[in-house]
């Protein structure tokens, strides 16, 4: 049962204020992620007002980097069910939690932070691993 | 703020996925709710059961650590009893 849009709308706020695009439905998770290139990576974000609590200033810090992904998108577990379960099935073989994070490479996933990988750590050392993961996968080529 | 509680107002280990060890050699890996008379109360429970076969409960925890909890029990409440020890799954190294 979803809450209230008017007690999570602070956390949809939170994600877009970050640079994050929400995908609510399933058309729009399949134009964000139909057409796999470049880095995404995905948040799974949640009501849990700890874990998520913790994820989403621990993912606003990284993506203050100079090294990050090239799209970040975001759906709301329990909330946008249909979004959810389609962007679920880009990264099938993780199982689902929230909040959670896929980091994808051109449609593959190259890293991914479970709920438990998040739970009682403070947002700065969730971000740090963040940060670490998108300087290995998502640093640019130089051109020669 | 790790140490913290992640659930003011409940039991220290709440919302937080655990790894519960029982005393029959199964392990169950989910959120931990609470612990009551009944025993230790599990959400989205993923379990291990040695007798089954297949697999070793380093390769299940293993799996568990990459790819998350497949969750076989929506509820599972495990004895006090049976309980041998709880840990963190974030906290565990193999």
């Amino acid at each position: 049962m979803p809450y209230d849009p008017r007690l999570v709308q602070p956390m949809r706020e939170e994600m877009v204020r970050m640079g994050a695009t929400e995908l609510t439905t399933v058309a729009e998770v399949d134009v964000a992620l139909g057409d796999p290139k470049g880095t995404t990576l995905i948040f799974v974000n949640s009501v849990c007002g700890c874990a998520a609590g913790n994820a989403r200033p621990a993912l606003a810090h990284a993506l203050k980097q100079a090294v990050k992904p090239d799209q970040v998108f975001t759906v709301f577990a329990g909330q946008d069910l249909e979004a959810t379960a389609r962007a679920r099935q880009f990264f099938a073989d993780y199982q689902p939690s929230s909040p959670s994070m896929a980091l994808l490479r051109d449609g593959e996933v190259v890293h991914f932070v479970h709920r438990h990988q998040i739970e009682g750590r403070a947002p700065q050392d969730v971000a740090a691993d963040l940060v670490a993961a998108f300087d290995r996968h998502c640093a640019k080529t130089q051109a020669a | 703020m790790t140490g913290h509680v992640f659930h003011p107002g409940h039991d220290e280990l709440h919302g937080v996925t655990v790894v519960v060890d029982t005393l029959g050699g199964k392990t169950h890996v989910g959120r931990f709710h609470e612990r009551n008379d009944q025993g230790v109360l599990l959400h989205d429970v993923g379990s291990y059961d040695p007798t089954s076969g297949g697999t070793t409960r380093e390769e299940f925890l293993r799996r568990t650590l990459k790819f998350g909890v497949r969750v076989d029990h929506q509820h599972l409440v495990v004895p006090g009893t049976e309980v041998a020890g709880i840990i963190p799954l974030g906290g565990l190294t193999l």
